[in-house]
């Protein structure tokens, strides 16, 4: 037999049970692995954890030998000028593709959704097509710009250790100009109109009325869109691998690659914890501008 | 392409609601005698556009003219395919028919798992006076911020005790979580905007809490319900990391891991691995072609709210 009113104590109790079993996924996938890593980093894994299980606590020794290794400063400084290097080609192209489709003309909608796909297809698979493209004696780019007569060698985009991190910077550029001219598109339909038309009349010029009317208006929504872009940057992993797998001569060994490798290659997952554990501090960081650049959005 | 013209957040809002993003088209009385200048104008913007598009679409245009051209792996490829070969295709289905499966039942899991456990959720953070609903939502929020290695890392260990490694639940399972804080912020978002006169009447018509969410709310939401499914599906397609480091045998081999592997075995066989490139394409074309506007308002509105 039911009964038509539930009991009070009931009734405060239920709303929990809808979230309950994400937060419950929230604490397991997202919760536990940052702790675990915090704990992880403070072990010892040798191969022989792999089938005991077991990994003593070794105190610092993880962190000491994390850091006194030359990869990992040169992979730290790497990950800063590849999230740099990125976010300022794609923010930029981004911000003059918004600009220019927020111009409506015939088939413009259709041209910024097709843009999209470089975004949509999987990173591992834009990787393998650039490879392809970016290939030193069969690929496409270097035959045109022999043809064009702009170089007089073969590039070695990816197989020179001096040339492969600012290949991979430009990839992810063009992996990532899409999201940007989305979100910022969209900042810009929010912006009235008569806002800049007003500008335009007072005599202002297009870059004046850009800089002084349309970017003050538009900071949130870059903000949002350079935290986010910084967050999914820093962690870069699939593409890197995919192009170079972090080679040649580990010159595009990114933090990412470097967990990857301590972990999952050498199974020390201690010493890719520390690695890991540098990661999430780098996005904490990023994470506290985020939340005070989003305050008081959440409720919109 | 109407449904896109009108702005990127339409599937993210209710029906009933209005955005104020049209503009008066053509523009203002005042601009009437300059038509032959704006269709100037708009010539140039496209010839402009479809420039651009060339140039930044022309890898994805050059994977499909390797994938169809047999001896594609020389230098000198010919710019257009003069006949249609499919012998590449061949070989890349023998090779990735497998792999492709796997993907379309991992991902496709992945979007149930997703949403079953979002949907309650968005719905009681968005309706249900909770205290602490705003600290859960920045929770929500906060999690894009942990790496997906770092995940690994620990999700590995607790696989190896649990006997996930090497199975689709576990790959199910943490593909999931890469569309759960997106679908809950997406549909919380859309939620709070339903009338509460609608709810109310459910209530009152005797039904509970869930009776109201399967049969009143869920329906209503069926925009926000098919973006955040759409990007889930999506996300989990696009996997790489957990597919690369939650599977030690070729048990479970989703498509992304298995072009990772045939390049490193075929590097000459560049044909076959871009005909692999395009059947994992496939999904994010198709996606775009059938559900435009629900690609686009998922970005804006999953970054944005």
């Amino acid at each position: 037999m039911r009964t038509r009113t539930p009991a009070p104590r009931r009734r405060a109790l239920t709303p929990w049970l809808f979230v309950a079993p994400a937060l419950a996924y929230m604490l397991l996938f997202f919760g536990y692995p940052l702790v675990r890593n915090v704990v992880m980093s403070f072990q010892d894994y040798t191969f022989s954890t792999y089938f005991t299980g077991e990994a003593p606590f070794n105190g610092l020794e993880n962190w000491r030998t994390v850091f006194s290794d030359e990869l990992f400063g040169a992979s730290l400084w790497r990950t800063l000028l590849f999230t740099v290097g990125s976010l300022a080609g794609q923010f930029g192209i981004g911000m003059a593709l918004a600009l220019f489709f927020s111009r409506r003309f015939p088939l413009s909608g259709v041209m910024r959704s097709l843009l999209l796909l470089p975004w949509l297809i999987p990173m591992v698979v834009a990787g393998t097509v650039w490879r392809r493209v970016l290939d030193q004696e069969t690929g496409v780019l270097n035959e045109a710009l022999q043809a064009l007569h702009l170089t007089s060698s073969a590039v070695p985009w990816l197989s020179s250790p001096d040339q492969a991190l600012l290949s991979v910077v430009l990839v992810n550029i063009w992996i990532g100009v899409p999201f940007n001219m989305v979100i910022l598109y969209g900042g810009l339909q929010e912006i009235p109109a008569e806002l800049r038309e007003a500008a335009v009349l007072d005599g202002a010029g297009p870059f004046r009325s850009f800089f002084s009317v349309t970017l003050p208006l538009l900071r949130p929504v870059v903000t949002v869109v350079l935290v986010l872009g910084f967050m999914s940057t820093v962690k870069i992993l699939d593409l890197v691998l995919a192009l170079t797998n972090g080679g040649p001569a580990h010159s595009t060994e990114t933090l990412g690659t470097l967990t990857y490798q301590l972990s999952f290659l050498r199974l020390d997952f201690g010493q890719g914890a520390v690695v890991g554990n540098v990661l999430i501090v780098l996005s904490m960081v990023f994470a506290a501008v985020y939340l005070r650049a989003n305050r008081g959005g959440v409720n919109r | 392409m109407s449904a896109l013209r009108s702005g990127t957040g339409d599937a993210a809002r209710p029906p009933g609601a209005t955005t104020r993003r049209q503009r008066a088209p053509g523009g203002s009385p005042r601009r009437r005698p300059r038509t032959t200048r704006k269709a100037r104008g708009d010539a140039v913007s496209l010839v402009v556009g479809v420039l651009v598009l060339a140039v930044l679409l022309f890898p994805l245009y050059w994977m499909v003219n390797t994938a169809l051209q047999p001896g594609a792996s020389a230098a000198g490829l010919p710019w257009f395919p003069r006949s249609l070969d499919l012998g590449n295709f061949q070989r890349a289905w023998e090779s990735q028919a497998g792999n492709l499966l796997t993907s379309v039942l991992v991902a496709l899991g992945s979007v149930a798992v997703c949403l079953t456990v979002a949907a309650p959720a968005a719905y009681a953070l968005a309706r249900f006076r909770l205290r602490g609903a705003d600290t859960i939502v920045f929770a929500t929020l906060i999690t894009q911020m942990v790496p997906g290695i770092v995940v690994a890392n620990a999700l590995y260990n607790a696989y190896v005790g649990l006997g996930l490694v090497n199975s689709y639940l576990g790959l199910i399972l943490a593909d999931a979580s890469l569309g759960l804080p997106f679908s809950i912020v997406l549909l919380r978002a859309f939620m709070v905007s339903i009338p509460e006169e609608v709810i109310e009447a459910g209530m009152i018509d005797g039904g509970g809490r869930l009776r109201v969410l399967v049969s009143i709310v869920l329906p209503m939401s069926r925009n926000a319900l098919i973006t955040a499914g759409l990007f889930t599906f999506l996300f989990a397609w696009s996997d790489f990391l957990f597919a690369l480091t939650l599977n030690t045998t070729d048990a479970v081999k989703p498509v992304t891991l298995g072009i990772y592997e045939y390049i490193g075995a075929h590097v000459g066989d560049w044909g076959a691995v871009m005909a692999a490139a395009v059947l994992s394409s496939v999904p994010a074309a198709v996606l775009l072609v059938v559900a435009q506007r629900y690609v686009a308002a998922g970005i804006s509105s999953g970054a944005l709210k």
